[in-house]
């Protein structure tokens, strides 16, 4: 089923913070297409939740995308949207942040494991 | 006791029994191979679930390393974040899927590709150069750990859902076609054996019919030899009680033979 869509998906895109973003766009993962689509979007405080939503749901409909990361305390915000987003690509990755410890019990898909681990 | 469970619509045949019966065959063995499959991919997904764990604890670590080096370079050269975004223009830190067949179902594993870009070459120029380069580093150190908890991850969610469809099947097989065909196998026996007995109850009275018949005619044959006898032997010998009942049974006869057309003809259009 996936053996044609994940061929051309090289990319990486991510949602977070502005330190998450600099270390990540350090690391190379920055591209800007030809119609000027950054693959990152700066958080902050004054950043709205529907904007940061309207980001998440561009991200995962692009099709040269292949793993979206995206800061955990933002991924809080928009938690409806991301506990609902069910694709297996883009892979969906929840990272912490400088200011905001990783905590596993809030993952949507750590949250599946334990489940499955419970049982 | 055929009528019990659901059962496919086809009409009791020999053939239609042995049909049923290959069918019934090829279910179980598709369900078997399925179990296997299944089994084959719970054993997959155990696995891919302790790593998927291990590897999101080892994640939060690496991150933790990578936003230290990053405060390095801010204590160092200032602050570069909007100079580094306003420098990104195409990936050099790109993933490659390839694919790995678990009992024919694709699983993406992605790759790390990086190109040697020379992005952000004037960062950190004027001071904090050696920190930019050591955060550059240990960022592209967390992205492939990033990289590879995603491609476990995508794994997982894939197994995840095939595993519940194989489970489906496995289940409709055994629960709904199996017991049909079960079913149906049953009902065409019993019909089967149901005409056997209703075949030999009808040879058994055409054989009680003929049986009688011929008796009758032995008699009625007895009865006229007797009759001619009579006829053609001297007046004054008297008819004997013999041919006197032997002449009343044959009239009782062709009474009784009439009813008894009658029957056995009704009958076959019952039967058939």
């Amino acid at each position: 089923m996936a053996s044609q869509s994940f061929k051309d998906r090289n990319l990486l895109a991510v949602i977070g913070d502005e330190d998450t973003v600099t270390g990540l766009l350090l690391a190379g993962i920055g591209h800007i297409s030809e119609q000027q689509k950054k693959n990152f979007l700066v958080v902050d405080a004054k950043t709205q939740v529907p904007m940061i939503e309207a980001a998440f749901e561009e991200f995962t409909e692009r099709t040269d995308i292949a793993i979206l990361l995206i800061n955990q305390h933002i991924a809080e915000k928009i938690r409806p949207t991301v506990d609902k987003y069910q694709q297996a690509f883009p892979a969906l990755l929840e990272i912490p942040s400088k200011d905001h410890p990783y905590d596993p019990n809030k993952d949507s898909i750590l949250k599946r494991v334990q489940k499955l681990f419970g049982e | 006791m055929s009528g019990t469970g659901s059962r496919e619509n086809i009409f009791p045949t020999r053939m239609a029994l042995t049909n049923t019966k290959l069918r019934l065959k090829g279910a179980q063995t598709g369900h078997s191979l399925l179990a296997k499959k299944r089994d084959a991919l719970t054993t997959r997904f155990r696995a891919i679930l302790r790593k998927v764990d291990e590897a999101k604890r080892k994640m939060g670590r690496v991150m933790q390393l990578a936003s230290f080096s990053l405060a390095e370079v801010t204590y160092a050269t200032g602050d570069i974040s909007y100079l580094v975004q306003e420098q990104a223009k195409a990936a050099t830190f790109r993933v490659k899927a390839k694919q790995e067949n678990v009992s024919g179902v694709v699983l993406p594993a992605f790759e790390v590709e990086r190109a040697q870009g020379s992005d952000f070459n004037l960062t950190g120029l004027g001071r904090g150069g050696q920190q930019v380069i050591k955060s550059k580093e240990v960022y592209a150190k967390a992205v492939e750990t990033l990289v590879e908890l995603a491609s476990l991850q995508t794994a997982f969610m894939i197994l995840d859902e095939v595993i519940r469809a194989t489970n489906r099947r496995v289940n409709a097989i055994e629960h709904v076609v199996i017991p049909r065909l079960d079913n149906t196998i049953k009902y065409i026996i019993s019909e089967l054996d149901e005409m056997d007995r209703e075949e030999f109850f009808r040879l058994k009275k055409v054989q009680g019919k003929k049986k009688r018949d011929n008796e009758a005619a032995e008699l009625k044959r007895k009865a006229e030899l007797a009759v001619a006898a009579e006829a053609a032997g001297s007046d004054e010998l008297p008819a004997t009680g013999e041919t006197a009942v032997l002449r009343n049974l044959v009239e009782d006869d062709s009474e009784l033979s009439g009813p008894g057309d009658l029957l056995s003809s009704k009958d076959e259009d019952v039967i058939f």
